[in-house]
């Protein structure tokens, strides 16, 4: 056997890594505008299986521009956002806003709450949290959310899909929910997920697990806005804010319930407005 | 091995002949059975997860055995998964804009041909120490013998499971239903992909002798 050089090896590694990564980015590049058309596909699927219509990856288009009459991107405060395409919406910054101001609002509730630090107040000088300032940012970050809604007009009836994404246990969860006209009972769900376990978390996917959410209501007795809860150790048929969560599939479960508290909240003066 | 070798020589052909039978790399070699048991539920992932490995064993063959001399010997492992690694996303890429459904269902497992024995083993043993023509043969007959026992185990639990074959309904076409049959829903989870492997195993050896370990 030949004996090489350590400056042979590092010069043949580093030769090695650059042609390797040369290849795979012209193929990834080459290849990406198709994938992103499969995914484009899918999405329409989901959409179109939220509002119970079938369809294939053939016909997905056709369908989707059949049934979904309407598309627009609205922020919170209801205005529609000009020049943004409901389908492009880049869900995943979506969540990161949603996540941040989860923790700010945690924080400034925190101020509130912890005795410990009012009364350590005293002795040391704690860096202070302004307040108005961090209100400030959520209301910023607030009004920056683009919520996208999707109509659909079938058999006379209108529907309005809404999309979700979320955490599950080991990567993003997403789906699509379609509220009936009257804004809160729910016509269908679809979720989808990226890495979740096989026969548990997973379940997620499969119709037994989505079929449950049809006819559930979003806003409870009081009109106050609820969502619907994934129940652990099950829940009766008769209850409209619940469904049985996945045995095993525990936060892959709570995972959508949280999912779809944080995703519809955002819509409730949609959902008010248009209330009838 | 002279240079007029014919491209088909007796030799040559066996390379890609023996790891279907006598040399097979699951059923003697017990090697890659983690993928056969995950991706075996259905004929049609089944025979792209064998497309897919065929071509990785075959062209990371080809690349190792042409750089066989240039690749320093204490890092050819490193080189030999790079290879395989780079392959493997090339067709993972290619599947999902080609195939995007069959990419789903094959998830992560297609990702996973990269620590599939198979191919790694076939590079260190054969590869490294052979022509590219010869490499590109055996890889090819490699991963075959894979994809075979692959196919055979995904006919009959798609079969006895969903009582399909490669999604035609064949059972309620036949209208075996009528006299009480029912699909067996064990076949669909993993064990029963052991034991259908395990029989494939006792049918061959059952036929030949020279499999038979006394020990």
């Amino acid at each position: 056997m030949k004996s090489f050089s350590n400056t042979y090896i590092f010069i043949f590694s580093t030769v090695m890594v650059i042609i390797v990564a040369a290849l795979l980015s012209v193929v990834a590049m080459s290849l990406g505008p198709r994938q992103d058309m499969n995914i484009k596909t899918e999405t329409m699927q989901n959409i179109l299986t939220s509002v119970r219509v079938e369809s294939t990856a053939k016909n997905a288009e056709e369908l989707f521009n059949k049934y979904i009459t309407d598309s627009y991107v609205i922020n919170p405060g209801m205005q529609k956002i000009e020049n943004e395409v409901a389908l492009e919406v880049d869900l995943k910054k979506e969540v990161s806003k949603i996540e941040k101001i989860n923790k700010l609002e945690q924080s400034v509730q925190e101020r509130k709450v912890s005795p410990f630090k009012s009364f350590m107040a005293g002795f040391i000088n704690f860096k202070e949290i302004n307040k108005k300032e961090v209100q400030d940012q959520i209301a910023k970050l607030k009004s920056e959310r683009k919520l996208p809604v999707y109509v659909c007009q079938k058999e006379n009836d209108t529907y309005y899909v809404m999309p979700l994404r979320g955490k599950g246990l080991w990567g993003p969860i997403w789906g699509f929910i379609a509220l009936e006209s009257d804004m809160n009972t729910v016509y269908g769900a679809v979720f989808d997920h990226k890495s979740e376990t096989p026969g548990l978390g997973a379940e997620i996917k499969e119709w037994r697990f989505q079929k449950e959410f049809q006819g559930k209501k979003i806003f409870d007795d009081d009109n106050a806005f609820h969502s619907v809860d994934v129940v652990k150790g099950g829940t009766d048929a008769a209850n409209l804010h619940g469904v049985d969560a996945i045995s095993g599939g525990t936060i892959t479960s709570k995972g959508v319930e949280s999912m779809l508290y944080d995703c519809l909240i955002s819509y409730n003066t949609f959902f008010e407005q248009n209330r009838d | 091995m002279s240079d007029k070798e014919p491209l088909f020589s007796s030799r040559n052909l066996k390379l890609l002949r023996d790891p279907m039978g006598a040399n097979n790399p699951i059923t003697v070699q017990v090697l890659g059975i983690c993928s056969a048991l995950a991706v075996t539920v259905k004929l049609k992932p089944s025979i792209v997860m064998a497309l897919s490995v065929i071509a990785v064993t075959a062209f990371s063959n080809v690349i190792i055995s042409l750089i066989r001399n240039y690749i320093p010997p204490r890092i050819r492992i490193i080189v030999q998964l790079t290879v395989i690694a780079a392959m493997v996303i090339l067709v993972d890429q290619i599947l999902k804009a080609f195939a995007y459904d069959v990419s789903k269902q094959l998830s992560v497992f297609v990702g996973l041909i990269i620590t599939n024995c198979i191919i790694m083993g076939r590079l260190e043993a054969f590869a490294m120490g052979n022509r590219p023509w010869p490499s590109f043969l055996d890889g090819i007959g490699n991963g075959a013998g894979y994809g075979v026992i692959l196919i055979i185990v995904a006919f009959f639990r798609e079969l006895l499971g969903s009582g399909t074959v490669y999604g035609y309904p064949i059972v309620e076409k036949l209208g075996i239903e009528n006299f009480g049959y029912v699909n067996n829903g064990l076949m669909i989870l993993p064990p029963m992909a052991l034991i259908t492997v395990g029989i494939i195993i006792w049918i061959q050896r059952g036929r030949n002798e020279e499999l038979i370990d006394v020990s």
